[in-house]
């Protein structure tokens, strides 16, 4: 047994409202720079609808994750180590810009500088690609809410193989309708396909926390990485030539303060600790043959942090103390492994994600109101759970590789907890024999219902620290006040953009917000080392370098702007 | 033809032709390439780790690069084969084994032409590709732009010299007798000046652009083919690392444990 630390994250789906703030603080803080403008390495997405990049789960096209073959042994399913070798001079299935959408900005300074005329100004839409005008047709969230579900609600993968094997037909008619939000980062897993799929070695997972990333000093821009990764969570960074992934807010981390998307979350549904699991399990658990054990095979590799064996493994492998205390109380361990409501994202890619869904239990219980029953008695639910077979097997798709028996007991267990506390809340004496009827018992349901209705900020995110010995090793404090020029002074490098030492992340986020915060000129240009940032244009004039300079001096241009 | 050689190294007249520019341009120039080339390759390599990578515009466009990139890179792994035949093996060895001048002669202008008109056909789309796609044309910087140019000259002019010996036939120039030994003898740090000097304008003008070739290759996106990955056939597939390793080395360590070493299983 080698016991190792892995920081994981439970989302309760219930509780998502699908307000997008994860995305877009996660924005702010990581890819507001110029090569990821349409780079979300979190994103929400509307289910049933097609996801983002659009269609990803489709693996019979993308290739994504892993496949056993004959000889029941775990490979690319984009194929192995040869073939990907021949693969390196044209990626041979790579998602495009158009399955990810065209990023683009308004052109706002017409707002404000049109001239007098009949017309109403408008901020036509502009491409940040080719900083051209541009017709938006699809973006990160276009079928947010099932918009345009009519239309494509079919294209949904999941939808796709659930009408095939069953015959009744999802109705995406908007009275029949059942939805959700799916919140999505990289899961980074414990058997990673990105990381097997990088011919540089460039992406590792870290031995302390188990996070996944990409070493963005020895990428060399095969692209590989994004055709391995089944969630499509690994984006090519086109100015820059570099993979960049979600990077589970190290730098947050490490000192013991949340990820951004979970500390902005509205909801208050993310969940954040450790687990403790044994590496020398997983190969072994990943290549289970049948798809829907891989659930199981996972439960096995998570190793209990009560236990005297595990804990002395687990110091025998250098895991401080702390970090063993911070794995007891583990949030995510309890959900996922002791209350068993916590559930792997498609597992049958065999990658053993380590981020974990709680399924929602809001489509049955909405249907069930809606339909003039009561949705909080739990013999109700039950029987609505077992008859509502479309919900149950779209999210068994999701998140059990089809077993639906599985998303039912956990639904099951989900329902009586609702009943159960009912019961309590209206000052009856507790109904053991509603927990019962789900393998638990009052008091355990009762500690559920805390930790998944009422737990506070300490108690959702057990972050254990990195120590403070290790201190000048973090990978991105321990530079950044040294970083040469420091802030607003890098020069562009002579050897195309971008080249040269790396700007840390921290650095170039703070200067490009610092711009546009205190300039009074356009917040774009000089502290982009020659990269055009359109993210953070603000619509007055055209930063350098976004157009080829031609026409007239810009004093000659200015003079005639003021001619009336 | 053996006695051409010996002709150039007795005959007085050979010496007399020679003059500084031979000396200069086949005696000197390529100790200065070889000392850009890996200097610079070992300071980049120092300096610019993050700029040093591929920077493909495949997410931009892949339909016309699906076709012009492999067609351009195997195009080129055979002409980088064919370069070392004809240059490192020297022809008494070919004719050891029994291979005639002739059968050797047809058989690299054959695989040499196709392998050349490939390359350059592949360039050629990559080309058209990089001006007409919008978002293409934009990522690319002055520095791509003179890098094609002398990438796209050196072939033009490689596939000159061999064009040029198909319609010369037998009364082609034989440039085993004359560039390879002035190849090999740069490495004995003993160059044969007079050997070279004696190839004509065509290979004089192939080598020149080859040599500014691999004088910019340091400086420009080309340096992702010395980090051709081969390595990734051999190591483990999970890669873990610790973050303490992170800034006392900043060399890469496979540090696959041997249990997910899915290969080995």
């Amino acid at each position: 047994m080698r016991v190792m630390a892995q920081m994981g994250m439970v989302m309760n789906l219930d509780k998502c409202i699908g307000c997008h703030t994860c995305s877009v603080t996660c924005k702010q803080a990581w890819t507001n720079r110029a090569g990821t403008e349409y780079v979300w390495f979190n994103n929400v997405e509307t289910r049933p609808g097609q996801g983002y990049p659009r269609r990803y789960e489709d693996q019979d096209r993308w290739r994504g994750g892993w496949d056993l073959n004959k000889r029941g042994k775990l490979v690319l399913k984009a194929g192995g180590r040869v073939r990907k070798m021949f693969g390196l001079f044209a990626s041979p299935v790579q998602p495009e810009l158009k399955d990810y959408y065209e990023p683009w900005t308004y052109d706002y300074k017409t707002l404000v500088d049109a001239p007098l005329g009949d017309d109403f100004p408008v901020a036509r839409p502009k491409s940040l690609i080719t900083g051209e005008d541009t017709k938006i047709t699809w973006s990160a969230n276009w079928d947010d809410n099932l918009g345009g579900s009519a239309d494509n609600g079919h294209l949904d993968p999941l939808v796709e193989k659930v009408r095939r094997e069953s015959e009744d037909k999802i109705k995406f008619a908007y009275e029949q309708t059942f939805m959700f939000y799916l919140p999505r980062i990289c899961e980074h897993c414990l058997n990673p396909s990105c990381m097997a799929s990088c011919p540089s070695g460039a992406i590792y997972k870290r031995v302390e926390d188990g996070i996944v990333l990409v070493d963005q000093d020895k990428c060399r821009g095969w692209r590989q990485c994004v055709t391995g990764c089944p969630y499509k969570k690994i984006y090519f960074n086109h100015k820059t030539g570099k993979a960049e992934k979600c990077t589970f807010c190290y730098p947050r981390v490490e000192v013991g303060i949340p990820t951004v998307c979970s500390e902005t979350c509205v909801g208050r549904l993310r969940y954040l600790g450790l687990f403790l699991y044994d590496a020398d399990a997983v190969t072994a658990a990943a290549s289970v043959t049948d798809p829907q054990e891989l659930y199981d095979a996972q439960m096995d590799v998570l190793l209990d942090p009560n236990d005297p064996a595990v804990q002395a493994a687990a110091r025998a492998q250098d895991i401080p103390e702390d970090w063993i205390d911070a794995a007891r109380r583990s949030p995510v361990y309890a959900l996922a492994k002791v209350y068993k409501v916590a559930l792997p994202l498609h597992p049958e890619y065999r990658t053993m994600p380590m981020v974990w869904y709680v399924p929602p239990l809001s489509p049955v219980v909405d249907l069930l109101r809606d339909q003039g029953h009561d949705g909080e008695d739990h013999a109700n639910l039950f029987g609505a759970i077992d008859a509502l077979r479309i919900p149950v097997e779209y999210l068994a798709e999701l998140f059990t590789a089809g077993d639906t028996d599985r998303v039912t007991m956990v639904l099951r267990k989900l329902a009586a907890m609702r009943s159960f506390m009912r019961g309590i809340s209206l000052g009856n004496d507790p109904d053991e024999s509603i927990p019962e009827a789900v393998g638990m018992d009052g008091q355990t349901m009762y500690e559920m219902y805390r930790l998944m209705a009422i737990a506070k900020y300490d108690e959702r995110y057990v972050i254990p620290k990195a120590h403070v010995e290790q201190a000048h090793d973090l990978e991105e404090m321990g530079c950044s006040l040294d970083f040469d020029g420091g802030p607003g002074m890098q020069d562009s490098s002579p050897f195309g953009e971008a080249s040269g030492r790396p700007v840390p992340v921290a650095v170039d986020t703070f200067n490009a917000l610092k711009d546009r915060q205190t300039t009074d000129e356009i917040a774009a240009g000089t502290s982009l080392r020659g990269r055009v940032n359109l993210l953070n244009w603000d619509g007055r004039g055209a930063p350098p370098g976004l157009f080829p300079e031609k026409g007239p001096e810009p004093d000659t241009l200015a003079a005639a702007e003021d001619q009336p | 033809m053996p006695a051409l050689n010996a002709a150039l190294a007795t005959e007085p007249g050979a010496a007399v032709v020679l003059n500084s520019w031979d000396t200069v341009l086949w005696g000197v120039l390529p100790y200065v390439m070889a000392v850009v080339l890996v200097g610079g390759l070992i300071w980049r390599y120092k300096y610019d780790q993050f700029g040093w990578t591929t920077r493909s515009s495949q997410l931009y466009e892949s339909r016309l690069l699906r076709i012009a990139s492999p067609l351009f890179h195997f195009g080129l792994l055979a002409v980088i084969a064919g370069h070392f035949f004809g240059l490192v093996i020297p022809m008494a060895w070919t004719q050891a084994v029994g291979m005639s001048q002739e059968f050797y002669h047809f058989n690299a202008l054959l695989v040499g032409g196709i392998a050349g008109v490939a390359t350059l056909g592949g360039i050629a789309l990559l080309i058209y590709r990089r001006r007409t796609t919008g978002p293409v044309f934009m990522a690319t910087t002055k520095n791509d732009k003179t890098m094609y140019v002398v990438l796209t000259a050196a072939i033009v002019f490689g596939l000159w010299t061999t064009l040029a010996s198909i319609f010369e036939g037998e009364h082609g120039h034989n440039y085993r007798e004359t560039v390879a030994p002035w190849f090999r003898s740069l490495f004995i740090f003993q160059p044969d000046i007079a050997a070279m000097a004696a190839a004509p304008f065509s290979f004089h003008l192939h080598t020149l652009v080859g040599m500014a070739l691999f004088v910019i290759w340091p400086f420009t996106r080309l340096v992702h083919a010395f980090t051709a990955p081969l390595h990734y056939l051999f190591r483990p597939y999970i890669v873990y690392r610790s973050r303490d390793r992170e800034t006392k080395g900043r060399g890469w360590s496979a540090v696959g444990t041997p249990d997910r070493d899915t290969r080995n299983r």
